[in-house]
């Protein structure tokens, strides 16, 4: 494990002087700034980057953690040529990758909120940063999942975006469609249950509750709103989140360790 | 002129091995890469792997390195048991066939880090730094050197911290002659100094050149194992390309 922290170092440098890091930035910090120009208050910028967040970190996630392991293979099979450990590896290039997304997210949505006379920081934009660099967390462990799992890049990147669609546009269905079968049936509970298996319905969800507005996702709105309006809600969604990033990496890893290179 | 003139290939064959390969055996899916190999690579002598595509050459190397994990077999290098354990592979410098490091750091970075991840070690070896006169090189940043140059990095790399066995996979690839033509010395310079080497080559000529011995592999088995003049004597033929080629013909049977 010593050597962690090393490539991390090397990794971090690699990635920050990217020039799509910084583009990521700045599309956060225009947006941002963009919507406190025309919007106003600090609540309603929330609101419209929700949606905006929700989407977008996932896809960036997922989209360039694949790749940047892909890239990294030839150099990867250079450092296990050395006195290096895999798990040092894996979890160097976790870090080398998370943290510069992570952190250009956080700036990126943050600063605007500094600057801006509207933009009192409130719980809300607490909420809004945790869910999105748990978001950030989850899809890079999932990107390197699926980039230690498939060989072949092209599959890799299909396999990839698919999780994706899975998570932001098809699960949604899928809900909805229970909903609508099993109407006649109380379903709050299986429902609270299948947000959970959804890391960006959880963040929806946690996000949605910061405002008054979940009330107007009626009956189930209540429930959640009970359910996630407490400490313990609040816990187990964000320990929930957790688990999609702890998960992913430790399936991750566990091939990582065991693959041929 | 021949160059064994210059350089005498060695004859004696040393009992001692720097690494020893028993009953090694990879497959791939359906496909049996490695099919009981055992073999042992002499201590202070260059070895010269060959084989078609797909023989299982860079499978053979890749379990020496740990990257690939056998099936069946045990490798030993250097006394140390290729399994769980990592550490051995201090002991080890690999060339692999192209130079790939990380695209926005400079040369002198990637330098930095392979330091730091070996920990502090003896004098280093950076003699192939100023014979490629690659020091001005060092600052620029990777994605803007030369396939030639990151090869020639490459190289820096496997032979800085003088370890005792050295893995070259192609190590001549994609270089000019007169780059390739400093690693063949750099070779000799290190076998004198009492290091192994075990490599790669397509170029015929060039094992001839350099391989002490040479480890015929042929669709995962070894058809020959020994001293390259032996190869030559035992198949009749006068250079290595001849009788590489008789062997794959069945010459030897």
């Amino acid at each position: 494990m010593k050597s962690a922290g090393k490539i991390l170092r090397y990794q971090l440098r690699d990635v920050i002087r990217g020039r799509w890091i910084v583009a990521y930035t700045v599309l956060f910090l225009l947006a941002t700034d963009l919507l406190f120009r025309f919007g106003g208050s600090g609540d309603r910028v929330i609101l419209s980057l929700m949606n905006v967040v929700l989407l977008l970190v996932p896809l960036v996630s997922i989209i360039f953690g694949t790749m940047y392991l892909y890239r990294a293979r030839e150099f990867i099979v250079m450092l296990l040529a050395q006195p290096v450990d895999r798990t040092s590896l894996f979890l160097g290039l976790y870090g080398g990758m998370a943290l510069p997304l992570a952190g250009g997210y956080v700036l990126g949505v943050g600063l605007p909120f500094l600057w801006h006379p509207g933009g009192e920081v409130g719980p809300a934009l607490g909420v809004l940063l945790l869910t999105g660099v748990m978001l950030t967390c989850a899809f890079i462990a999932l990107a390197f999942l699926v980039a230690v799992l498939f060989e072949d890049r092209a599959k890799g990147f299909g396999v990839a975006v698919l999780v994706w669609l899975l998570a932001a546009v098809v699960y949604d269905g899928v809900v909805l469609l229970v909903v609508t079968t099993w109407w006649r049936y109380p379903l709050e509970r299986p429902l609270l249950a299948l947000t959970m298996l959804n890391p960006i319905d959880l963040g929806r969800v946690l996000l949605l509750l910061q405002f008054d507005i979940a009330a107007l996702m009626g009956y189930t709105g209540a429930v959640f709103q009970r359910f996630f309006g407490t400490w313990l809600g609040l816990t187990v969604a964000f320990g929930a989140l957790a688990l999609w990033t702890t998960l992913p990496f430790f399936l991750g890893l566990r091939r990582f360790r065991l693959k041929d290179f | 002129m021949t160059p064994e003139a210059t350089d005498t290939p060695r004859l004696v064959t040393s009992t001692a091995s720097i690494v020893e390969v028993n009953d090694l055996a990879k497959s791939f899916g359906d496909l049996t890469v490695l099919d009981g190999v055992s073999t042992s690579f002499g201590v202070g002598r260059i070895t010269a792997v060959v084989g078609p595509n797909a023989a299982g050459r860079s499978t053979l190397i890749k379990t020496i390195l740990g990257l690939v994990r056998p099936e069946r077999g045990r490798i030993i290098v250097n006394g140390h048991v290729v399994a769980r354990d990592w550490d051995y592979r201090r002991g080890i410098g690999y060339m692999p066939q192209a130079g790939h490091f990380p695209e926005n750091l400079t040369g002198r970075e990637v330098l930095s880090m392979l330091k730091h991840l070996r920990g502090p070690s003896a004098e280093l070896d950076e003699e192939l730094l100023d014979a490629f006169a690659l020091r001005s090189e060092l600052g620029k940043q990777i994605r803007t050197l030369s396939g030639g140059t990151r090869q020639k990095l490459n190289a820096v790399i496997a032979f800085l911290f003088r370890p005792p066995l050295l893995i070259l996979d192609e190590p001549t690839a994609g270089l000019d002659p007169v780059a390739s033509g400093i690693i063949k010395d750099k070779i000799f310079r290190s076998r004198e100094a009492g290091a192994s080497i075990l490599l790669t080559s397509h170029i015929m000529s060039e094992i001839e050149q350099l391989a002490d011995s040479v480890v015929f592999l042929l669709e995962g088995r070894i058809q020959f194992d020994g001293p390259r003049l032996e190869l030559q004597r035992l198949t009749g033929q006068q250079d290595v390309e001849r009788a590489i080629a008789a062997l794959m013909q069945g010459g030897l049977s």
